[in-house]
């Protein structure tokens, strides 16, 4: 379990989280949705730490992030996986290398297994035979993918994704997006994703947090967000065409 | 206020070398990083260290006896001039100096470049130590490597010159004899010493400049520069203190 206490975060002048609380629990995939710079990649980042936050308590399992050392904060880490929204793949290192990582760095697997490994998460985001490639010589959406395989490589307790399915086309983004709910029920995780695609709000959506200039606007469910009469979430969720129909159908 | 920022920076330099130095989380890991560093930095610097001191050698010579052209003065003193400039100045400072413009700017950009594709931010959020990671196996083998580099660029160096004795400036026999006479193996080991603390700066202070990139490409581009012209004053610096220290 993850719990959000009041944090706040500026770069500068520029007040980007103005105090927002949330709990995210385990086996949950908690998703959080906002306007494009409403502060979701900074939200994300200030969780894991690569941010240092203002003020407030981020917590794990109790642990206040803040109060960890150098080293109780590495061993945390390593119960995490992270999808960077520009993936942060190495790009000097092969897809093989590059999902195994991690796996190299901390497992003490043989060579062999850490191979069935990576042949195992590259399958599960739709990837056979590109392990001998590198970044570069696959397109977005397969990177995109290769860096999801990467965060599940370890099993992590807690998995961040940083709009896992932007730049896929709709029938992959829908198996990734499974892929995500499914091995966040198997194992247990706690899995926070940013999206703004409204498909998965619904689909995947069990915990859905909206951040709007800087504070939480709303929270609920996938299927609450459909009915909801807030005015924020009513102007974010029907701006589209296609959503705007369905809203006209139900009335 | 310049003054002010420097401290500042002076300090997180010092942070960043005391993260570089911890504990590895894995120790194959970094003896593979270390040993293909020890190739980008050191093997792939031999060619350019050769030429180099093979050119700067036969020019030191020929310079060296055009400005001994003095009857009382013995032939052999030419090469005892180049040998001692060569040992002293040229080989540990002059190639140490291109070593910052080559591998400094390397390592500058690629970690550069790492940072703003948050390449670094994913190995810190996996519970990898990106500092110790990227620039602690970077600091060691040129920290290996250099003192070779060094030696072998004194030894082309005396084989340039030779080389020119063989083109005539002076006589064969009188180079071979003056590159012997009166040779003091302390100073050899002055010019290693100070290639140790060389390659200690080159990689820390250019790692320092790609690690805190902050931006895009420009200014990765931007810092590979300040590596370079900041290693490079180090250099020059810390050659006088350690020659006041060393030699006097
Ligand atoms: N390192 C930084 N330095 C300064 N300002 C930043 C930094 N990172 C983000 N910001 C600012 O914080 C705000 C929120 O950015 P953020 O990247 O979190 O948006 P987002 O919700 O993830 O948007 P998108 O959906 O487009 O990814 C933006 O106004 C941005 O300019
Ligand atoms: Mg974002």
């Amino acid at each position: 379990m993850i719990a959000v206490k009041q944090i706040h975060k500026s770069f500068g002048e520029h007040q980007v989280l103005k105090g927002i609380d949330a709990t995210f629990y385990h086996g949950k995939t908690n998703l959080i949705i906002g306007q494009s710079g409403s502060g979701k990649t900074v939200f994300l980042k200030s969780l894991v730490g690569l941010h240092e936050i203002d003020q407030g308590e981020i917590e794990y399992n109790g642990q206040a992030l803040g109060s960890l050392n150098t080293k109780e904060r590495k061993s945390l880490r390593t119960e995490m996986g992270m999808v960077f929204q520009g993936n942060a793949l190495f790009d000097s290192l092969t897809i093989e290398e590059n999902v195994t990582f991690a796996l190299s760095m901390f497992s003490g697997m043989s060579v062999s297994e850490k191979r069935d490994r990576a042949q195992f998460c590259l399958e599960r985001v739709n990837l056979p035979n590109v392990g001998s490639k590198f970044p570069s010589e696959l397109s977005g959406g397969m990177q995109k993918r290769v860096a999801i395989a990467r965060a599940i490589s370890m099993n992590p307790k807690y998995l961040f994704c940083d709009e896992p399915n932007s730049g896929l086309d709709p029938k992959t983004a829908i198996v990734i997006d499974k892929l995500l709910q499914e091995i966040t029920e198997e194992f247990g995780m706690t899995t926070v994703i940013n999206t703004h695609d409204m498909n998965s709000v619904i689909e995947i959506g069990d915990h859905i947090i909206f951040i709007k200039e800087g504070k939480k606007a709303w929270q609920g469910t996938g299927e609450d967000i459909l009915d909801t009469e807030s005015p924020e979430i009513v102007d974010f969720v029907y701006s589209s065409e296609l959503f705007k129909r369905i809203r006209r159908n139900k009335a | 206020m310049l003054f002010q920022k420097w401290i500042l920076s002076l300090g997180r330099y010092m942070q960043l070398l005391g993260r570089t130095f911890r504990k590895p989380e894995n120790f194959r890991m970094y003896y593979r990083a270390f040993m293909s560093d020890l190739e980008l930095l050191g093997l792939n610097s031999l060619g350019i260290v050769s030429v180099i001191s093979i050119f700067v050698g036969a020019v030191v010579t020929i310079q060296t006896a055009f400005n001994l052209d003095d009857p009382l003065v013995p032939d052999y003193y030419i090469a005892i001039a180049t040998r001692e400039s060569i040992i002293l100045e040229f080989s540990p400072t002059i190639i140490s100096l291109i070593l910052a413009g080559k591998v400094g700017s390397n390592i500058a950009s690629t970690l550069g470049s790492m940072r703003v594709s948050e390449q670094i931010d994913a190995l810190e959020v996996m519970g990898v130590n990106p500092a110790s990671y990227l620039i602690a196996p970077k600091i060691l083998a040129l920290v290996f490597f250099n003192p070779i580099l060094i030696m072998l660029s004194m030894f082309l160096g005396m084989i340039g010159g030779y080389l020119a004795s063989l083109g005539g400036v002076m006589s064969v026999e009188d180079f071979a004899y003056g590159l012997t006479v009166d040779f003091n193996a302390y100073h050899v080991s002055y010019a290693i010493m100070k290639t140790f603390v060389f390659a200690f700066l080159i990689v820390s202070i250019s790692g320092y400049f790609g690690f805190y990139v902050k931006g895009g490409a420009i200014e990765v581009g931007v810092n590979a520069t300040k590596a370079v012209v900041s290693s490079s004053v180090a250099i020059i610096v810390s050659n006088y203190i350690l020659t006041q220290l060393l030699l006097v």
